[in-house]
């Protein structure tokens, strides 16, 4: 094995060590620290990649299993980086979840374990080198986080886990059966090339039209319910807001965007072999029906982690209105808010999975004053909520704009501004609840209530520290930082933008 | 399909048996109401289904095929169905009590979806018009099926059993078009989905820890106000 191919299988190997050492030694002492160390070999696996491929072109390992260009790359990037953001602030949070009752060692332990797992199958995900083993590692993350999502073992978190399993297995189902025809097609035509995302895009003129068009419609489809877009969404406010909060960063900021790529992906194939017509309308109503089912279920939200995860669907719907309009500018757009999401909503997520340790609630409005009380957590969440809407100097602001101007540019003029309308409102509700539970007037109404329920097993806010300890003010520090600093300058990473973007318009 | 052409008309009609049964076992599914019944329907459909590809087998004189046949047969005849049965409520009703749809109209329904599972699969058959081919819909039509049940039911085991049949219908699509998905994709899928029961098998254990009852219309926690 060459150096090279060596260093594609990293970004898989990393978080499988990882996951052995927890089985191995359990979590405690040093090994708390094991994830965050392989969530590192990761991002800095593929900041070495990122930088291999761009100067010496696409890379393949294990027999042509794995496979890694310019998009491979910056997917790995993402994912390094919210993993190591939301494993640093695992530990810190494990302990106050067993201080405080609702979990023990063995939890932590089995915690640890499947968030390695889990970010294995991400990690094969983006370098798998065709659509079926692409396939088998989303529906692989599917069952790593099912547990995860079903920790507490609550009434609630079994009913979210049992509707995240059963929605994202039909809907990867559709996407299965997409897959199949797609190699059926692919098997009649003059170069037979299997489900090999680059052996398929080069000979996709070649596929036979209708039956290419229900394989892309199944695919979007099903790959559109791990993204979280409309119709097939229902388990994600559910699964997000019940999921633990490491566990929530990490499914809101790159699970999403990792079944999001599988699309991407599949729309080079499409629009190679059906014009970009088809995928494009497909997305549009699809981004355009998640963005109106995001906005009118954001404005009476009452619990703030649902909160959160209704305007992850936002995000989404805006990636594939990007998409959609699939210009240069429009796709690196994309792929830059990705990032940005990813980093905004992993610090939003933890600093929500705090608060809700602090005060035992999970309501807006058991939420008030949190600057008095909780200064640094609520400046930090304060400062995520205006990334996260879109604010200058944070990256989203950049990535926005650019989606938004790539879709006036191109002839999606109607759906961007109705899209604009869905964001404005959005904004809108989101600055109205979070103004409640930062600013809010903490008075000694909210003091003199009796405690809002706790969660079972938890004796109440009584138990938990008062002060947020380093370990999750650091994350949400580095996270903000990082997201601000791109922002400003994309730095090196502009080249590797440039390049997924020439990939996904089919000119590698 | 490599040489179709040569399949010879016994092999066919033992094909279009397969089918036949694999069709049929997803419409008894909507019919039956024990819940102990419709797991043995869909263990049936497993044989079924590993029938088909033991007649593709023997017509390709594939060794490959035979294994897969087997496995299939395992799987799906056998595993899958000992893992709902251990899902099934040690007590109370083990019936569908009161699905959305009643039996009549769901086997109405079923005769809709068959006729539009061949509409849909037109352009399958038109794309290599073959006796294996033309078998397409059979599957498609209990993928339909499967998600017709999955909608109408409110037992969590026959939630299950609907994801199964979506499954099943898929791998029959799969081995009536190509025979040539790479073997590790297969077997990541046969995984996958055993992964998958395995989960919501220990998931309904502990929603009736916690809900005593597994029917779904008890999952009404979660929802926006």
């Amino acid at each position: 094995m060459t150096p090279s191919s060596l260093l594609v299988t990293v970004p898989v190997l990393a978080p499988v060590l990882g996951a052995a050492g927890y089985a191995l030694f359990g979590w405690r002492g040093p090994t708390r620290w094991l994830g965050t160390v392989c969530a590192g070999g990761m991002l800095a696996a593929g900041i070495g990649l990122a930088t291999l491929v761009t100067g010496s072109g696409p890379h393949t390992s294990l027999g042509g299993l794995l496979r890694v260009d310019a998009l491979s790359a910056y997917m790995l990037i993402v994912i390094g980086v919210i993993a190591l953001l939301a494993t640093a602030a695992s530990p810190a949070y494990l302990a106050a979840e067993i201080r405080a009752g609702p979990a023990t060692a063995r939890t932590a332990y089995r915690h640890s374990l499947l968030v390695q797992t889990f970010l294995a199958a991400m990690a094969t995900a983006v370098l798998a080198a065709n659509l079926g083993t692409l396939w088998v590692a989303v529906e692989a993350t599917t069952i790593a986080t099912a547990f995860l999502v079903g920790q507490q073992r609550t009434r609630a978190c079994v009913e979210a886990a049992w509707k995240y399993v059963l929605i994202c297995s039909v809907g990867i189902a559709l996407a299965l059966l997409g897959a199949i025809l797609l190699n059926y097609a692919s098997a009649h035509t003059p170069a037979p090339a299997g489900l090999d995302w680059v052996r398929l895009a080069a000979g996709a003129d070649g596929l036979d039209p209708g039956v290419t068009r229900i394989a892309v419609a199944l695919l979007v489809i099903g790959f559109g319910t791990k993204v979280g877009l409309a119709p097939l969404h229902t388990w994600l406010p559910d699964a997000h807001s019940q999921a633990p909060a490491p566990v929530s960063a990490l499914m809101s900021g790159v699970l999403l965007a990792v079944a999001f790529y599988a699309i991407l992906r599949v729309k080079v194939i499409a629009d190679a072999a059906l014009g970009d017509a088809f995928v494009r309308h497909l997305l549009l109503v699809m981004a355009l029906a998640t963005l109106a089912v995001a906005a009118t279920l954001l404005l009476a939200q009452r619990d703030y982690k649902r909160m959160l995860a209704y305007h992850s669907m936002e995000h989404m719907g805006l990636l594939a209105l990007g998409t959609a309009a699939g210009s240069r500018l429009a796709l690196a757009a994309v792929l830059l808010h990705i990032l940005g999401h990813g980093l905004a909503k992993a610090v939003l997520f933890l600093g929500a999975g705090r608060i809700a340790q602090l005060t035992g609630s999970r309501l807006v409005a058991d939420v008030r004053g949190l600057a008095v009380r909780e200064p640094v957590l609520a400046g930090g969440v304060g400062l995520g909520v205006l990334a996260l809407l879109g604010f200058p100097p944070f990256s989203l602001f950049a990535s926005e704009l650019g989606i938004f101007r790539a879709g006036f540019a191109t002839e999606l003029g109607w759906a961007t501004a109705l899209a604009l309308v869905f964001v404005l409102v959005i904004t809108a509700a989101l600055f109205t609840h979070a103004g409640h539970m930062l600013l809010g007037d903490p008075g000694p109404r909210a003091a003199a209530r009796p405690r809002p329920q706790p969660w079972p097993g938890r004796p109440g806010a009584a138990a938990a520290p008062t002060r947020t300890p380093a370990g999750t003010t650091v994350p949400l520090g580095a996270g903000l930082a990082a997201c601000a600093v791109l922002g400003i300058t994309t730095g090196p990473l502009q080249q590797v933008l440039y390049q997924a973007a020439d990939i996904l318009q089919g000119t590698p | 399909m490599t040489d179709t052409a040569a399949l010879s008309s016994l092999s066919v009609q033992l094909l279009y048996l397969s089918c036949g049964a694999f069709l049929l076992a997803a419409v008894v599914v909507l019919w039956r109401r024990q819940l102990a019944a419709i797991v043995r329907v869909f263990a049936l459909q497993g044989v079924a289904l590993a029938g088909i590809v033991a007649v593709l087998a023997v017509e390709q004189r594939s060794l490959e095929l035979a294994l897969l046949a087997v496995g299939v047969l395992a799987l799906r005849a056998i595993g899958l169905p000992w893992l709902v049965r251990r899902a099934m409520p040690a007590a109370g009703p083990a019936r569908e009590t009161s699905p959305l749809v009643n039996v009549a109209a769901s086997l109405l329904a079923a005769a809709v979806l068959t006729l539009l599972a061949y509409a849909v699969a037109q352009p399958l058959i038109t794309l290599s018009p073959s006796p294996v081919t033309r078998a397409v819909p059979v599957g498609l039509t209990v993928v339909l099926v499967g998600f017709f049940v999955l909608i109408t039911r409110r037992r969590a085991v026959s939630q299950v059993i609907g994801f199964l049949l979506i499954d099943n219908g898929i791998t029959a699509a799969a081995f009536l078009t190509t025979a040539e998905v790479p073997l590790i994709v297969e077997l990541g899928v046969s995984l996958d989905v055993l992964f998958a029961v395995l989960v919501l098998q220990v998931l309904t254990t502990r929603m009736q820890a916690a809900f005593g009852d597994t029917d779904l219309d008890d999952l009404t926690e979660l929802r926006d106000t």
